[in-house]
């Protein structure tokens, strides 16, 4: 029987990892942490949970104590946040490289500095390079089921990679939802034991990590990229085998709203996505022909998805909670990218929101429609981003829009 | 542990490209042949790295990983976890394989973190004193008054003007289970403490003096000479700690002067060529008595 329950957002998803029976959890306190790995402190001291929590020191050694985890063949499950998921950067890389999964929580937070604990998603966005595949969730409950098919896909033969969920800080950590609870017995069905081909047996003696040059590093790194692409249908399939188990349903990589006949189109990933969609309905409510499509996936990049979804629209607007300084948006940029070689496509546009938390409301997403809309009827946009909401009068410069 | 090196299992393998002479690699070579073949090993980025694992090769006959230059120990701390959670961690034993460069400066973080929770680990420490494989650059663990790529000796400079990191000490302050130093030169001694290390529960701190030919400068075929020398002038100590306490240490048979062994090495030539060396000489010689009397080595 499925227990519903209404949780905070951290505590749906310690339940979720909690029926994942992981070897090992490791955690960080700071940096900054959120209530999932002290809802699994507490489940592990009341012997509820049979995981081997390492404490460490920092979020490298975090993400390095699950690396080894994986290397000697367990599950392994931590958690970060903006600076400890830079800190961990480097390690993310060398898992990705040995090809060595796990999952993790990104609890999306600036970057410093300056220093805040607000949300966006600048800190896991600037691991898109490293080869981890990287999931967004609109709500808690999506996290939760995010989580349980997180380990799936990790652990998945054709994959074998780190595997992030990202959730927005304080919006779907701290926020209380109802969320539906499986039981073990249909987790452990969907999700069974991790039994990976190769780890360090001493039975067949393997080496990892070994020094590479010009004549395989190349080869090695297109393998990484070449079981992100494969990822792709993978990660339908076991999307379709979770709903089909459990009743839930998600439509894939990405997931369009309302798209049916829109000209402009919102991109966009995380918990704004939601506004977003109310926005909308009000604006189709006064025949504005808007639609939206959110991106689940962002790592693997979904672009196909997206490009079959935006056909016939006037314009894409890509709603970034990230910035590439001297650049533009992560997003704008991948979607740019992927549209320029198209004989036909809409025109892009890249609107930079809600940095540190700031809020995006219905009414930003008006406003964000409305310039598009502008723009559009213009032919081309002056700026290759626009940072929504921008105070022009604390700018020292003045400011460009 | 009856048989003769020669006689215990070659886990090993020849054919590696170390150095001829490599003190690092006569160490792995020691350190399987006691643990066999029930072991995990990680090393981190250095020169065991270099020397081992061209992709394709490896004389690694158990498994052997290699991650990133700071995180061994932390690497350690999740196999050793899963090992645990499994219930193997009685059957296979998890040992780290690390430079000085790793263990007393990059590292240090993550291996502080490793003895605080006290994860069954048996850390080795394969101290040649700088950073060998990038071409001899300054550790902390560079001995006083030895000269390296980053501080050489010069006319206005002696070499390290720091004395070495005392690694052991820091380990034992963290309250761990078995802290050791021990060198090539005296392989029984070694295989004991690595024996013994390996049958602590909780983590193990064992510091191994490996001369590098290259680095110190001097003829490939004295790597075990120049060790010996180290142990014998006093400025290389062995000795075991558990609880805290000194438990044993390896009495000097036959005593040699700092000079002895200094001279025997291009890194420290600087200090027999000016009367400032000189003085230099003195105070080194003063750090090896000491270590002498601190210890009771005689």
């Amino acid at each position: 029987m499925d227990e519903v329950r209404v949780v905070e957002g951290s505590q749906a998803i310690a339940r979720a990892v909690k029926l994942c029976q992981p070897d090992v959890i490791s955690a960080y306190p700071i940096s900054p942490q959120t209530h999932i790995v002290e809802n699994l402190a507490q489940m592990a001291a009341d012997g509820e949970l049979k995981s081997e929590m390492i404490l460490v020191e920092s979020e490298f050694s975090a993400a390095s104590a699950v690396t080894g985890a994986s290397a000697a063949g367990g599950r392994a499950y931590t958690a970060s946040s903006s600076q400890g998921l830079l800190l961990m950067t480097e390690v993310i890389y060398n898992a990705a490289g040995m090809r060595l999964p796990f999952v993790i929580t990104g609890v999306n937070r600036s970057v410093s500095a300056p220093i805040s604990i607000q949300i966006d998603q600048q800190d896991s966005v600037s691991l898109r390079d490293s080869g981890i595949i990287q999931f967004y969730a609109e709500s808690s409950r999506e996290a939760y089921d995010m989580h349980l098919m997180a380990f799936r896909i990790a652990e998945d033969p054709e994959i074998l990679l780190p595997v992030m969920v990202c959730i927005d800080g304080w919006i779907l950590t701290h926020n209380y939802e109802q969320v539906v609870f499986l039981d073990q017995e249909t987790v452990d069905r969907f999700l069974p034991p991790f039994k990976p081909q190769q780890f360090l047996d001493i039975a067949r003696p393997l080496t990892y990590g070994s020094h590479a040059e010009d004549d395989v590093l190349m080869e090695m790194k297109y393998s990484i990229h070449d079981a992100m692409i494969r990822a792709k249908g993978r990660i339908k399939e076991i999307i379709d085998e979770y709903a089909q188990l459990t009743g839930r349903y998600y439509s894939g990589l990405t997931e369009a709203y309302r798209t049916e006949g829109a000209e402009v189109i919102l991109l966009g990933m995380g918990s704004m996505m939601g506004t977003a969609k109310d926005a909308v309905d009000e604006m189709r409510e006064k025949g504005i022909p808007v639609g939206l499509i959110r991106v689940l996936c962002y790592r693997p990049f979904p672009y196909e998805d997206i490009l079959a979804g935006t056909r016939g629209a006037k314009v894409v607007s890509v709603m970034d909670n990230n910035f590439s300084m001297g650049s533009e948006g992560a997003m704008g940029m991948d979607l740019k990218a992927k549209f320029c070689n198209l004989e036909d496509h809409p025109l892009v546009l890249n609107f930079i929101t809600g940095l540190a938390g700031r809020e995006v409301g219905k009414e930003t997403i008006w406003q964000i429609v409305d310039r598009s809309r502008v723009i559009e009827s213009m032919g081309r946009p002056e700026l290759e981003s626009y940072w929504v909401d921008l105070n022009k009068e604390i700018l020292p410069s003045g400011g460009v829009p | 542990m009856k048989r003769s090196l020669d006689q215990q299992e070659e886990l090993f393998a020849p054919g590696h490209r170390a150095c001829p002479g490599c003190g690092e690699a006569i160490l792995c070579r020691m350190v399987l042949k006691t643990t066999g073949r029930n072991v995990i090993v990680v090393s981190p980025t250095g020169c065991i790295e270099t020397f081992t694992s061209p992709y394709l090769y490896s004389p690694w006959r158990v498994p052997w990983i290699h991650p990133l230059f700071e995180n061994a120990p932390s690497i350690a701390s999740g196999i050793a976890g899963v090992l645990k959670a499994k219930g193997m961690d009685k059957e296979i034993k998890v040992v780290v394989i690390a430079g000085d460069g790793a263990t007393f400066d990059i590292g240090l973080g993550a291996l502080s973190g490793m003895f605080e929770r006290g994860d069954n680990v048996t850390y080795i420490c394969a101290d040649n004193e700088a950073y060998g494989n990038t071409g001899f650059q300054r550790s902390a663990a560079t001995s006083l008054r030895a000269s390296t790529t980053t501080e050489p000796a010069g006319k206005l400079s002696l070499g390290k003007s720091r004395p070495k990191k005392n690694l052991p000490a820091i380990a034992t302050a963290h309250g761990i289970a078995y802290v050791a130093t021990t060198s090539i030169a005296y392989p029984r001694d070694l295989q004991r403490k690595v024996k013994k290390a390996l049958n602590i529960d909780g983590a193990k701190y064992i510091e191994v003096s490996i001369p590098c030919c290259s680095g110190w400068g001097f003829d490939p075929k004295l790597t075990i000479e120049v060790a010996r020398l180290g142990v014998q002038s006093g400025l290389v100590p062995l000795y075991e700690i558990e609880a805290g306490e000194i438990t044993k240490v390896h009495k000097i048979k036959k005593r040699v002067s700092v000079e002895e062994y200094l001279k025997a090495q291009g890194r420290f030539r600087h200090l027999f060529q000016s009367e400032k060396g000189k003085q230099e000489l003195v105070k080194i010689q003063e750090v090896a008595d000491h270590n002498i009397e601190r210890l009771g080595l005689l």
